[in-house]
């Protein structure tokens, strides 16, 4: 069976925004992670100006929209003689975005295990570093699995805002096209079901790390 | 038997929460292969007493010995060496809760001690089999009992060769039904002439493991003697009258 023109044109634009999503998802997601793990724990363990840093930069980009945080980075910073190119402004907005949200998940985690933990390992001579390393890092991971992954699948979504700062990917191209054709029904349901495809990938992925980390008395399930 | 040259002593300990003083000035001297024994009212700074003599809670004030040689809290590294030769056993047990039983004795050989993971493995079975546990090396905390917990606990602290044992009422979270098989490793590790300060209410321990029994209350140690010169028929004493209410608790249930 052929594809009429449309549809022809249609999946191939999709097709194209979809390596540039992508592109766009999985360095926000990995730069995310680090940030968060990074401001997640100077928040609980930093000293007090690091943790007030932190806790600021989380307070900032947790209680202003993303679109705001983007036209900032894209049209507001090179008048402080910063430019970024779109797909590199919207990268960084995911990621400090990202980041936020993940430091927050990272954060409960760890202010989630009990004083125990640490008194075990620190009768057994470990220090304060080795401590959170051996000890603490691995139930946190555990705890903040969730609700990281949670943040993960909302990103691949928001990561449609991309076009904001004229970043076209999935979304972008699909509007293109749907003007073009006034075809906006057809065409929307059709990214949709793109993201959905992804989101499904992505959950499967950490539906795997779940299982794969899962520990007797860590109740995920 | 003891002998003359104390393994750890411990000098005016004193130690405030937010201005109110828990401890106001302990001393004491565990002698090699000696067994004292902390009693006393809830609240009277037993735990924290233990906590100091490992430095989870730094004291306020006061010095600790081990060996004749003084323990400098500011020196971090000789605090973390110090706590590798005192052990110390928990009431609510402390296991890694991500780590099955062996990896739970194994992992501060591994890391602090620096043992192959073929060898601290191997090590930490031994310290398994010693508490009656070698069977279960495999499960995680969340699918043992709380004694089976305990037990690996204490297997956990004996792997490090700790010359000094601090219990703070190991046998207190448990279930009646699973207090003896705690107390037989602790009589185990009696036998086997451990130097050991235990905070307990186990009346029988008192009696019969005790070489010294130390009646703690509001941050001080108020009385103490043997169990001969404090528990007999009659006496006076504040322990004698404190472990006869033990005793009778014991009876009533
Ligand atoms: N971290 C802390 N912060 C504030 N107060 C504390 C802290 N730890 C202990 N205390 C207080 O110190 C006092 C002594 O507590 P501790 O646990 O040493 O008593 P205890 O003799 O072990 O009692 P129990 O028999 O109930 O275990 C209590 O009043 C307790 O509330
Ligand atoms: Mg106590």
């Amino acid at each position: 069976m052929e594809l009429s023109p449309f549809y022809q044109e249609l999946i191939s634009s999709l097709n194209r925004g979809l390596l540039v999503s992508i592109a766009l998802i999985v360095p926000s997601v990995l730069g995310g992670i680090v940030i968060g793990i990074l401001a997640g724990s100077v928040r609980v363990f930093g000293v007090p100006w690091l943790r007030k840093a932190a806790d600021g930069y989380a307070a900032i980009f947790r209680g202003t929209p993303l679109v705001v945080q983007l036209f900032i980075l894209y049209f507001g910073l090179p008048n402080l003689g910063i430019y970024f190119t779109p797909y590199w402004a919207a990268v960084v907005g995911f990621m400090l975005c990202s980041g936020a949200y993940q430091s927050e998940y990272v954060r409960g985690a760890l202010l989630s295990i009990k004083r125990g933990q640490y008194f075990g390992a620190l009768s057994l001579g470990f220090s304060g570093v080795q401590t959170i390393v051996w000890i603490i890092i691995p139930q946190a991971v555990r705890r903040a699995l969730h609700g990281c992954g949670n943040e993960i699948i909302y990103l691949i979504k928001y990561s449609s805002l991309a076009y904001i700062v004229t970043c076209i990917e999935l979304t972008g191209e699909g509007k293109t096209i749907a003007t073009e054709y006034f075809r906006f029904t057809e065409v929307f349901l059709v990214i949709g079901v793109y993201y959905l495809v992804l989101v499904s990938i992505a959950s499967m992925i950490l539906k795997k790390i779940e299982t794969k980390w899962h520990i007797p008395g860590f109740g995920l399930h | 038997m003891p002998q003359d040259v104390p393994v750890l002593s411990v000098k005016n300990i004193t130690k405030s929460f937010s201005g109110v003083p828990i401890l106001k000035g302990v001393s004491l001297e565990l002698r090699e292969g000696e067994i004292k024994i902390l009693i006393g009212p809830s609240g009277g700074g037993k735990s924290t007493l233990l906590q100091c003599m490992n430095y989870l809670v730094a004291p306020d004030q006061g010095q600790i010995w081990l060996d004749g040689e003084e323990i400098c809290i500011t020196k971090k590294r000789d605090v973390y060496a110090y706590r590798r030769r005192v052990g110390m056993i928990f009431q609510d047990f402390n296991l890694f809760d991500h780590l099955t039983a062996i990896d739970n004795v194994a992992i501060a050989l591994r890391k602090i001690k620096k043992i192959s993971k073929k060898e601290a493995l191997i090590r930490a079975l031994k310290e398994l089999e010693m508490v009656g546990l070698a069977d279960k090396g495999h499960l995680y905390p969340a699918e043992l009992s709380g004694g089976q917990k305990q037990r690996v606990a204490i297997a956990r602290a004996l792997a490090m060769d700790p010359e000094v044992l601090l219990l703070d009422e190991p046998t207190s979270a448990l279930d009646p039904e699973l207090i003896g098989e705690v107390i037989a490793v602790i009589r185990a590790l009696a036998n086997k002439g451990m130097t050991m300060i235990l905070a307990t209410h186990q009346i029988g321990l008192i009696r019969n493991l005790a070489h010294e029994i130390l009646f703690m209350e509001q941050g001080l140690i108020v009385e103490r003697g043997t169990p001969g010169e404090l528990l007999s028929r009659g006496n006076p004493s504040r322990t004698q009258g404190f472990c006869d209410r033990l005793n009778e608790l014991y009876d009533e249930n």
